[in-house]
């Protein structure tokens, strides 16, 4: 086999510092998915994420004129206490019928069974995932941190309207919150998810 | 670059100066030293990996809680599959690339040896990380290991002991191992071919090994920017995946999984490289459709990166994305068929003849086959809603990385064994091996898929009556495959210490490669002198 020398320590720098450029750009790509995400999201509704804030203003109308008396939605509620806030929680009513476009209030119990005052944040979710940018809170416990003393029980309220746009084939609706504790200093205030 | 160098006033003697004794091997920059380092070590840490899933195994045997508490439970079914991963599976498949890419391309070693090194010797403190917690629990420090699984899924791994720290260190290391190597490898492919080897000439199992270097560069980061948010959300109070502050553990399962699936192909695209060797080789047939399976590799490579959700369908995915990720995870199967198509075709109307690799290879077909039949019925999305979660998941990955992945190792290492070790292995023991193996996986995985079937969730250390005789039949089966294992190490330690007949250099009669026109074993600098490729 008539060959040739092997090639002297061939300048592969610049094949490297391509592949390392790469390797950068791969990992500022995982960091971009954060916003992304949460962009996508925002945008589309996804993920049963519930965004809004309160307030029907931009939505035009007075939603009692826009109610749809033709057909009956359930919203069911569920609450769960996470892991490290000592606090019970449970909705005083299971679930409600409602039209679409009436408002509707409701309370969650929840129960401080520590004996110091203990901050929480509850955090909603909204199941089927289609159905959380129909369901618009005007008022919720979640929009704010709570703080319990010790022992202390509340009633704790939440105000919502499920918008007549909901698609027809989304029958029951399921409210989900998780009461965590409340991270320290840097929480959001608006406890917005 | 060091042989290069010496070998420019004249020819190197073989074997010289390098030191003796451990020394050497803390040292070397040989890429066959390097390779079998990497092969040892992927050995020792399968069967330590091996050991912990049949302590599980064992507590599976019978409905109830026998042996262990469900959190020690919990702690080996993660590190065995981290274990398995990071430190058997890829550390083989770096083996093989450092041992044969340099002699199927003519080049006389790795482009960039001293990085060479570095990536070795950075695994052994990962895999101490990785297993430490169990010890240090001893100690009463700690809780144990990493409890999550191996996918680290917030909001647990936020709430887990230092064993996810623990963990979190060792994927970095790993992480930044598996970087460097593809590096090297790229740029060995790229750079260092003998003279009229084209890119396509490139031996498939250089191709396979190229496109996995670049899955590696394209998606460890990603893994690695997620678990460092995970350390950052455990410890400095940053919330990316604590739904209190507002960020979302849904995120996690995305950033997760956009590693995950491509890390699944970069586990198995060295063994379908190497699988028409050994193919073509037993059937004294060339390899039918090269550049099929070249464009077949980037294919895979390519969809690979876009199809992560398919993971976590049941997670409440918006109907849009779940159609689109069901279809373009389908979409995969057709260049997985050209693969198997090209396989089968090689073998056809050969003369074939069924020495261990080829049993294996053979064997590997047909389990893998399963494995790619069953993931197609997880990617269909009502479906999946039932088998998530299940140990049907479990079956069918275990007939893509245990038959998939294992077994085309071990094709791989009987293929080439007698060329490193200038030994050939004993057939009969091989032989053994083979049929223990693929009937005890049997034994122990196909029981699994019917327990999925009918229920039986993954992850848990007790489960319901109904499912008693199948976990105990696959309990069998798994201590059957491991014992079974020790033929294999056997077999190679006989050869490694001299033992068997010599084997020549070209070892199969049907072998084509350029490894093949050096002695066995090779001397420790091969190609100073580069061929000429026609
Ligand atoms: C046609 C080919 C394939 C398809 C369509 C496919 C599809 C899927 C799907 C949909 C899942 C998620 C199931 C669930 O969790 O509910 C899954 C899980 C999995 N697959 Fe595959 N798969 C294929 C091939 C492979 C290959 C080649 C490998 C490995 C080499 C593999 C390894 C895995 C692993 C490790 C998991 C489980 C991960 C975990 O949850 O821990 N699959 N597969
Ligand atoms: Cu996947």
């Amino acid at each position: 086999m008539n060959g040739r020398h092997a090639p002297p320590p061939r300048d592969h720098d610049r094949l490297i510092g391509r592949l390392v450029l790469a390797v950068c750009a791969s990992a500022a790509f995982g960091f971009a998915l954060v916003p992304l995400y949460d962009t996508l999201c925002r945008v589309a509704g996804l993920n049963g994420k519930t965004f809004s804030r309160g307030g029907l203003v931009a939505d035009g109308g007075a939603p009692l004129d826009r109610v749809d008396r033709s057909r009956l939605v359930t919203v069911e509620f569920t609450g769960t206490v996470m892991p490290g806030l000592p606090w019970e929680m449970r909705p005083l009513k299971n679930s409600v019928e409602l039209h679409p476009g009436e408002m509707q209030q409701i309370a969650f119990l929840v129960r401080n069974t520590a004996d110091h005052a203990v901050v929480g944040q509850a955090v909603p979710s909204v199941t089927p995932g289609q159905a959380a940018q129909y369901f618009h809170k005007i008022e919720c416990f979640c929009f704010n941190q709570q703080t319990l003393g010790p022992g202390e029980a509340r009633e704790m309220p939440l105000m919502f309207i499920v918008k007549p746009e909901l698609d027809g084939d989304v029958r029951t609706i399921t409210l989900s919150y998780a009461f965590f504790q409340a991270p320290s200093a840097t929480a959001r205030k608006d406890g917005r998810t | 670059m060091n042989t290069a160098t010496t070998t420019a006033n004249g020819h190197a003697p073989h074997g010289e100066h390098h030191p003796a004794g451990l020394l050497r091997w803390l040292t070397t920059t040989n890429h066959k030293d390097i390779g079998t380092m990497y092969l040892t070590f992927a050995l020792v840490m399968f069967f330590v990996g091996g050991a912990m899933i049949l302590a599980v195994r064992a507590e599976l045997f019978q409905p109830g809680m026998q042996l262990m508490q469900p959190e020690f439970f919990n702690q080996l079914i993660g590190v065995h599959a981290l274990v398995m991963i990071f430190a058997a599976l890829m550390p083989a498949a770096t083996g093989f690339a450092n041992w044969q890419i340099p002699l199927m391309i003519g080049a006389p070693d790795m482009a960039l040896p001293r990085l060479n090194n570095w990536g070795f010797w950075l695994l052994p403190p990962a895999a101490l990380l990785l297993t430490m917690p169990f010890v240090l629990a001893l100690f009463g420090i700690g809780d144990g290991a990493i409890a999550t699984g191996w996918t680290f899924y917030a909001p647990l791994s936020v709430q887990g002991g230092i064993g996810v720290d623990f963990a979190i260190f060792a994927v970095h290391i790993l992480g930044i191992s598996s970087i460097l190597g593809s590096i090297n490898i790229i740029v060995t492919i790229f750079n260092m071919r003998a003279p009229g080897m084209t890119m396509m000439k490139l031996p498939l199992f250089c191709w396979g090994w190229l496109i996995t270097a670049f899955l590696l560069i394209a998606t460890i980061p990603v893994l690695a920017g997620a678990v460092t948010m995970l350390l950052t959300d455990r410890h400095f109070g940053t919330h990316f995946f604590t739904a209190a502050g507002g960020g979302d553990p849904i995120l996690f399962q995305h950033l997760f999984w956009f590693f995950g699936h491509p890390e699944v192909y970069i586990l198995l695209l060295p063994v379908w490289g190497l699988m028409p060797h050994v193919l073509a080789t037993f059937s004294r047939k060339p390899v039918y459709g090269y550049k099929a399976q070249v464009y077949g590799f980037v294919a895979i490579g390519i969809l690979s990166v876009v199809v992560w959700a398919h993971h976590f369908f049941t997670a409440g995915l918006p109907v849009p994305a779940l159609l689109y990720f069901m279809y373009s995870t389908m979409s995969i199967s057709l260049p997985l068929a050209v693969l198997f198509f090209c396989w089968i075709a090689t073998m056809w109307r050969g003369a074939m003849s069924f020495e261990t690799p080829m049993l294996f290879a053979t064997g590997f077909i047909v389990l893998f086959g399963i494995a790619g039949l069953t993931g197609l019925v997880l990617a269909d999305v009502a479906a999946d809603a039932q088998y998530h979660h299940s140990y049907f998941v479990v079956a069918h990955f275990h007939y893509a990385l245990f038959a998939g992945g294992i077994m085309g190792v071990m094709t791989g290492v009987y293929y080439w064994l007698p060329k490193w070790t200038g030994r050939m292995y004993s057939e009969t023991l091989g032989k053994w091996h083979f049929w223990l193996t693929v009937l005890s996986f049997n034994l122990t995985f196909m029981p699994q898929f019917f327990l999925g079937l009918a229920g039986m969730p993954r992850r848990i250390p007790d489960y319901a009556l109904q499912f008693a005789e199948f976990n105990a039949i696959s309990t069998v089966g798994a201590f059957i495959l491991g014992i079974s294992q020790l033929l294999f190490a056997w077999n190679i330690v006989q050869c490694v210490c001299g033992r068997g007949a010599p084997a020549e250099s070209r070892a199969w009669e049907g072998a084509e490669g350029l490894e093949w026109e050096l002695s066995s074993p090779p001397p420790h600098h091969s190609w100073e002198i580069q061929p000429r490729v026609k």
